[in-house]
């Protein structure tokens, strides 16, 4: 192949890579969204915390990459119902902008309750994969990159299994279109909000292992900038709609490799949030949104 | 069966419900009627927990059921079929029919309720597997109204399935309202058209404004005077 393709195939490879980390991190967006109607900006810093979580289980505890993570995910579903129930859930019919500053306050608090526990110290992900690369036709894949895609992939299957198939992803989408109606059925709506936060917080607890993985460093504020681009990845995808988020991830992942290629990585953050200014003004209900009408 | 005494609902500082008191016997169809904001739908979603009184007492089969939280009121025997259909628009029929079942665990028993809606409305066996936001407002109506059925009910609420109907769906749907009872449902159903309610009821209850001004026989109500010129028209 020449080198201009094979260019494009790594970059869609490193890209495709970085949007599946959006992309779980955006799930967890739209799924709170879709729940409980709030912005959870808070979300990138549980990821942080998913980081230090399996750094932990990784160089104490000396897991496997496979234990690691399934630890740090499930101390984050923890830790998303636990900020639910004390910051959220009072707030439950309080105005949207209450919510929204509680959110923001959430995130200071594991943001420099974060520093004040780990130390504001940059910490060093221990290499948990070979460094084995392939090289097919040029394009390079590292070990570590196929894991991540491999992870991501499983663990969005699981998801989209859960909610189109199980009782308690049905139960979710009733509650997500009308809490009142889902009370009637005698479906316990808190249960399912708490089941709602638990899910999104491991998938960010994921995202956060696999940050540590790829970049290699973590720090207590490493959650700001993926936290909001997979809010952007979230909206593109039209927020509220799980297909979406995944779209919406990997298509974000795309563009921003896609611009560093082109050897404009200093504006990869600007397009991001480009690209979040294209959508409010064109489509604001995103790429999946669409209205599904009640007739009366 | 269900007895509400002296209830008080509030709004916040509306006075929604002033001191009703009315019951409903096992076997029957009681109709509770009036116009706008009279308060009927507070008065449902008062006894399916929705809505907490703030003095009152609302039993059920002697159990009190302010101390019930709403999730768990179904399975004390109530169903309700809320005003607007309410059907998870963004589901299949058949999915909507499923959470109707929601607490129930015996997969027979389900199957059995599943067959008792699909004889009772075929319509929603043919569109199983069409997302429910597409339905028309008539199908809408009996997906709600199956949907309540799942759970096995005791006690049905309805709240105006009548509610922009053709009258011959109309009529359809309050013939199968009928049958739904004869197999054993005690029904409470609320309604704005007065005429089909008071024809199917034992017995009625006239609220308005918040307060039951009216009460009897259903023959003898729609005879009455007084029903005729405000509720019949004439
Ligand atoms: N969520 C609410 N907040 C404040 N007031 C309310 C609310 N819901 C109902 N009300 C008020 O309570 C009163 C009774 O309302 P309700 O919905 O029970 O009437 P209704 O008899 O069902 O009327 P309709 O036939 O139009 O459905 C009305 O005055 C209404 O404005
Ligand atoms: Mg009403």
């Amino acid at each position: 192949m020449d080198s201009i393709t094979t260019q494009v195939f790594q970059q869609i490879i490193n890209g495709l890579s970085l949007g599946s980390i959006y992309a779980l991190i955006a799930l967890g967006y739209t799924m709170v969204y879709g729940i409980i109607k709030l912005i959870n900006f808070a979300h990138g810093d549980v990821m942080m915390v998913g980081a230090y979580a399996g750094w932990f289980a990784i160089t104490a505890l000396h897991l496997p990459f496979l234990p690691a993570l399934l630890f740090s995910m499930i101390f984050c579903a923890l830790l998303g119902v636990i900020i639910e129930r004390i910051a959220y859930k009072p707030l439950r019919n309080a105005t949207r902008i209450a919510a929204l500053i509680t959110a923001i306050g959430v995130s200071l608090f594991l943001e420099y309750g974060g520093m004040l526990i780990v130390t504001a110290q940059v910490r060093t992900y221990p290499p948990v994969f070979p460094a084995t690369q392939y090289i097919v036709g040029g394009v390079y894949f590292k070990y570590g990159d196929i894991v991540m895609l491999v992870t991501a992939v499983v663990l969005m299957a699981l998801l989209h299994f859960t909610v189109q198939y199980t009782k308690v992803g049905k139960a979710m989408r009733a509650v997500s279109f009308d809490k009142e109606a889902a009370l009637l059925m005698g479906i316990n709506t808190n249960n399912i909000i708490s089941f709602t936060f638990a899910i999104g917080s491991a998938l960010a607890a994921a995202a956060g292992v696999l940050m540590g993985v790829y970049f290699n460093t973590i720090n207590p504020l490493m959650g700001i900038i993926p936290g909001l681009k997979a809010f952007v990845a979230a909206v593109l995808g039209g927020i509220g709609i799980i297909p979406g988020a995944m779209v919406g991830g990997l298509m974000l992942g795309l563009v921003e490799a896609i611009v560093s290629g082109l050897g404009a990585s200093t504006w990869r953050d600007a397009v991001a949030f480009l690209i979040l200014i294209l959508v409010l003004i064109i489509k604001p209900s995103g790429l999946f949104g669409k209205n599904v009408r009640e007739k009366v | 069966m269900l007895v509400l005494e002296d209830v008080n609902v509030y709004y916040g500082a509306i006075h929604a419900l002033k001191g009703i008191s009315f019951e409903v016997n096992q076997g029957e169809i009681v109709t509770l009627i009036g116009s706008n904001g009279a308060g009927k739908s507070t008065s449902l979603k008062t006894i399916s927990g929705l809505l907490r009184p703030k003095t009152g007492k609302i039993t059920f089969k002697g159990e009190n059921l302010a101390i019930v939280a709403p999730q768990t009121i179904v399975s004390k025997g109530i169903s309700q079929v809320p005003e607007g259909r309410r059907v998870f628009a963004n589901m299949t029929v058949i999915e909507n029919l499923e959470l109707g079942a929601y607490l129930r665990k015996d997969k027979t028993e389900i199957s059995k309720a599943l067959q008792h809606v699909y004889e009772l409305f075929p319509r929603l066996l043919e569109r199983n597997k069409q997302i429910s936001g597409t339905l028309s407002g008539g199908e809408q109506q009996m997906l709600a109204m199956g949907r309540a059925l799942m759970s096995r009910p005791e006690l049905l609420l309805l709240d105006e399935p009548s509610m922009g109907l053709a009258p011959i769906l109309v009529k359809q749907i309050f013939s199968i309202i009928k049958e739904i009872n004869a197999s054993g449902t005690t029904v409470l159903l609320v309604e704005q058209n007065a005429h089909m309610a008071l024809s199917i009821a034992n017995r009625a209850y006239v609220l308005e404004t918040g307060k039951i001004v009216l009460s009897g026989d259903a023959k003898e109500l729609a005879a009455s005077e007084e029903i005729r010129k405000a509720y019949l028209g004439g």
